[in-house]
């Protein structure tokens, strides 16, 4: 227990990404949605970087980089989608965003 | 033994800091935890000896990210507690027990079977956020560019989607103009 | 001649196909007309074949079609008409014809008058099946046929509770005898490999006797269930329920004596099993003193005369279990006419009592109903077997041979039953048409029945009368094919004391029937008289419990039992599987739907499902490939 491997790091890896697939699942508020995806990334950004710490290999950590830059793209443009839906339709619940059905 | 005071300490706060945004009713609690859990996370990857991570993930992250939805934040209203109806507890719970305890199988079967081989092995010898500049500008240049591109492109939807009244550029216009226009807006307020 | 073989099987089948176009119909007169016309049709053709019968003694043969030909079975539509056939199809066919006449005056008030020719005629040409056909798989159609016609026809007033009960427990009577009846067909077909009455006749000579005694046994069940042999006999009584001519002509004359016939036709199997032809006789004695003592003090005119065809069927058994089968035929041919005429003749009385059948409260009818009482009276005389009717003949020669074959016990018994048998008849005949009229008091208005209806009844009293003297020519006849045993009473004095002592045995019995019954003190008997509330009163008017034994003991469990077989075992486990199979598809189809219902929520849940179907898969996959050495 006291020598931290990469298992350890890996169990916590999984125990947050559960936890994101918990608030990924769970959430009806969009925007409470995108912080659940938030976690899920969080979450792989440690995976990786335990490996690249455990094997001595760099890539590990360049993936956590591209993640990062991604996720914060992606933060720009979905916040940006939300604002004009909210503006159409006033709110942003889950269960009321059902055009795409059938 | 510090390492391990260190990973448990954090790893618990982290994961409260997590449970806490996937459960509380309260947007507000739910953006404060995520900053706090990005801290945490930073320290993880002090921990890990990957310091320039660690600090890009303190400014990008906690920094420029959690301000971002900071500002959505205001439009939204967020003194109104989040009403969620629930669906099947579960099946939720469930499930992501199931996927979890599947991806740790996962990732132990090669590590057993100690099939790994580093690609790009470190340097001995360089501090890491130099070895992080070794590699970055020369074996991943290519999406290094392309990631910048994609930055460029997503600051510009964000202006676009956001924005009100693009259609009229303030600046090619001269004062007369602008005045008209305030005066418009006037007179229908006051109609 | 093969034209007057056709004619005679399907004239009656026309006849009811043309009433049954008009079955939903009220009543048309020529509905009823037609039918009886086809009747005289195929009574002139059984004329025509008898005449050809009797003078060349040459059997007429046929086969329509072939039924089935499959491997080594060959069954075919096949009729043969011989000396048995022709008597019997005579019989059939004077009964029905009278019948249907006098129906058309009797059923005249009945809205459901078509339906009933259709029926009547239905049944006529199934008893035509059943006597014509050439083998055991025709003769079991034919059986059938008139069960279920005889079933329509109880029940022909099917809204009366008790008329559906009644043609119920009668059908479902006869299917536990049809039961035992195909075992032995079957158990015929395996040892002999024929169902052909000629091919398979003669291989069973080669059988073994254990077989031949079973065989015997089953048909011979099949026989008690269709004439009414104890312990299938509590249906005959109830049938009585169907209109009148419908007992005349069934219940009397007809499908009742199916299970004779079937006895005489299988004559060769049963002379080679005599044990099992005791057994037969012994039961038919036993039947026939059973049936009588119940008619005795029963109250309702048609169940007397239904108990004393029971006794009679009970002669005739008697009679074919000696081996005198060309005695019982002869017995059964008389029995269809007079037992007919009495049947109509009480039908007659029932009519102008307004549907009462009970004869403590008529008395006196003679005066209003002079042609009825003529008639009854003679039927109940050649009931009795006095000479020089038809019964002195049949009967007294079915005492002559258990006397001859030394089983006294049975001679015995079947004399006590003559005696009985006239007392009864005359016990109705007193309270009906003599004695103070006691019907007027109640409130009934009689009158004599359609004059055409009377004249219908003429040629069976006719034939009742006159049909003892052609016994000689019957015996020519017959035994070209049944055993030809005469039976002869060696000593001239024991036979005329035996002959002499029956009749005066009869002739008193008739006499004290009379002098009870005539007396001006008879009252409606209320229940409570010394004499009703008495033991052997009680038992005999019961039917000695029977019926009430078998509502107890047998469909009483039966029924609980087929209850807990429909809500436990059929609805319970049967239907939910089939249901559960329908419902888990429905479900299933369900539950997938939320699939597609756009719902952002929904779908990531779907897509974390995907996943981890997919993370299973892959673990399953490396472990495999792990601990098989496929994968590098």
């Amino acid at each position: 227990m006291m020598e931290i491997g990469l298992s350890h790091y890996l169990v916590l890896s999984t125990i947050l990404f559960a936890i994101g697939l918990v608030g990924v699942m769970r959430r009806k508020n969009l925007l409470l949605l995108f912080f659940s995806t938030e976690i899920l990334l969080n979450s792989v950004n440690i995976a990786f970087a335990a490996i690249s710490h455990y094997y001595g290999d760099l890539t590990g950590q360049m993936f956590a980089f591209f993640v990062i830059a991604i996720a914060a793209s992606e933060v720009a443009v979905g916040l940006g989608l939300l604002i004009v839906w909210h503006k159409r339709h006033n709110n942003i619940d889950l269960d009321t965003m059902s055009s795409m059905k059938g | 033994m510090f390492e391990a005071i260190a990973f448990y300490l954090f790893a618990f706060l982290t994961i409260s800091m997590f449970y806490i945004v996937v459960t509380t009713q309260q947007a507000l609690y739910a953006l404060t935890a995520l900053a706090a859990g990005m801290i945490f996370i930073s320290a993880f990857f002090f921990i890990l000896g990957a310091d320039f991570l660690g600090a890009v993930q303190i400014i990008v992250y906690t920094g420029a990210v959690m301000a971002l939805y900071a500002f959505g934040m205001m439009f939204f209203d967020t003194t109104r507690d989040v009403k969620e109806k629930q669906g099947n507890k579960f099946i939720i719970v469930g499930l992501s027990t199931l996927s979890a305890v599947l991806v740790v199988l996962i990732f132990a079967a090669p590590i057993v079977s100690d099939n790994i081989v580093a690609l790009y092995p470190m340097v001995e010898g360089a501090g890491n956020t130099q070895e992080v500049g070794m590699v970055l500008f020369t074996k991943y240049l290519i999406p290094f560019e392309v990631a910048a591109v994609m930055l460029l492109v997503a600051m510009i939807a964000g202006i676009v989607l956001a924005g009100k009244k693009m259609d009229l550029s303030l600046t090619l216009m001269n004062d007369a103009e602008i005045r008209d226009i305030d005066e418009d807006k006037n007179k229908k307020e006051l109609s | 001649m093969e034209l007057f073989l056709y004619t005679a099987l399907f004239a009656p089948f026309v006849g009811s196909m043309f009433a049954a176009f008009f079955g939903a119909s009220p009543k048309t007169l020529i509905a009823g007309i037609v039918p009886s016309i086809m009747l005289g049709v195929s009574l002139i053709s059984s004329t025509v074949l008898l005449v050809f019968v009797l003078s060349t003694g040459q059997h007429v043969q046929v086969e329509m079609m072939t039924w089935m030909h499959t491997g080594n079975l060959y069954i075919p539509f096949g009729f043969n008409v011989d000396q048995i056939t022709v008597t019997m199809m005579m019989v059939v066919t004077i009964v029905s014809t009278v019948v249907h006449v006098y129906a058309i005056g009797y059923m005249s008030h009945d809205k459901a008058f078509n339906r009933f020719f259709a029926w009547l005629s239905a049944f006529v040409f199934s008893m035509m099946i059943l006597v014509m056909s050439d083998n055991f798989a025709g003769l079991f159609i034919g059986w059938e046929g008139v069960g279920v016609c005889s079933w329509a026809l109880i029940g022909f007033w099917y809204h009366k509770e008790s008329a559906t009960w009644a043609a119920n427990e009668a059908f479902i009577m006869n299917r536990i005898a049809d039961l035992g009846m195909l075992i032995g067909i079957f158990l015929i077909y395996w040892n002999t490999g024929t169902l052909q009455y000629a091919e398979s006749f003669e291989a069973m000579k080669h059988l073994d006797t254990d077989i031949l005694t079973s065989i015997g046994i089953f048909l011979f069940i099949g026989a008690m269930g269709k004439s009414a042999q104890f312990p299938l006999h509590t249906w005959l009584a109830d049938a009585m329920e169907g209109p009148t001519p419908v007992s005349a002509l069934i219940h009397a004359a007809t499908m009742v004596t199916a299970g004779v016939y079937l006895v005489v036709r299988s004559n060769e199997l049963y002379a080679l099993i005599p044990n099992v032809g005791l057994f037969i006789a012994s039961l038919g004695a036993f039947v026939a003193i059973f049936a009588a003592t119940m008619a005795l003090v029963n109250r309702d005119i048609k169940r007397v005369i239904a108990y004393s065809t029971l006794s009679q069927l009970g002669y005739m058994f008697a009679a074919a279990g000696l081996g005198a089968y060309w005695v019982a035929l002869f017995h059964l041919m008389a029995h269809a006419f007079f037992k007919a005429l009495l049947f109509l003749g009480g039908g007659n009385v029932m009519h102008a009592m307004n549907d009462e059948l009970d004869p403590f409260k008529m008395g006196g009818l003679g005066k209003t109903m002079k042609g009825t009482m003529i008639l009854m009276t003679l039927a109940s005389v050649a009931l009795a077997g006095l000479f020089p009717l038809a019964g002195f003949f049949s009967k007294d020669m079915i005492l002559e041979a258990a006397f001859v074959e030394h089983h006294y016990i049975i001679y015995t018994v079947l004399l006590l039953t003559a005696g009985l048998t006239a007392f009864y008849s005359f016990r109705i005949i007193a309270l009906i048409f003599h004695g103070e009229d006691r019907h007027t008091a109640l409130g009934f208005h009689p009158h004599e029945a359609y004059p055409f209806m009377i004249k219908a009844m003429l040629p069976l009293a006719v034939l009742a009368a006159i049909a003892g003297f052609a016994r000689p020519y019957y015996f020519d006849m017959v035994t070209a094919i049944l055993p030809d045993t005469e039976y002869h009473i060696h000593s001239a004095a024991t036979y005329w004391i035996m002959t002499i002592g029956t009749q005066l045995f009869v002739i008193t019995a008739i006499y004290f029937a009379y002098k009870k019954y005539m007396s001006s003190d008879i009252k409606v008997p209320d229940g409570t008289s010394d004499m009703e509330n008495s033991f052997k009163y009680k038992l005999l008017i019961n039917q000695y419990y029977i019926p009430h034994f078998y509502e107890e003991f047998l469909v009483k469990p039966y029924r609980s039992l087929s209850r807990v077989f429909w809500k436990e075992i059929d609805m319970k486990i049967v239907d939910a599987t089939v249901d559960g199979i329908a419902n888990i598809i429905y479900s299933t189809g369900e539950n997938t739907r939320g699939m597609q219902s756009g719902n952002l929520s929904t779908m990531l849940k779907w897509m974390v499902t995907g996943l981890v179907i997919l993370l299973s898969l892959a673990v399953a996959f490396g472990m495999a490939a792990k601990y098989t050495n496929l994968g590098v």
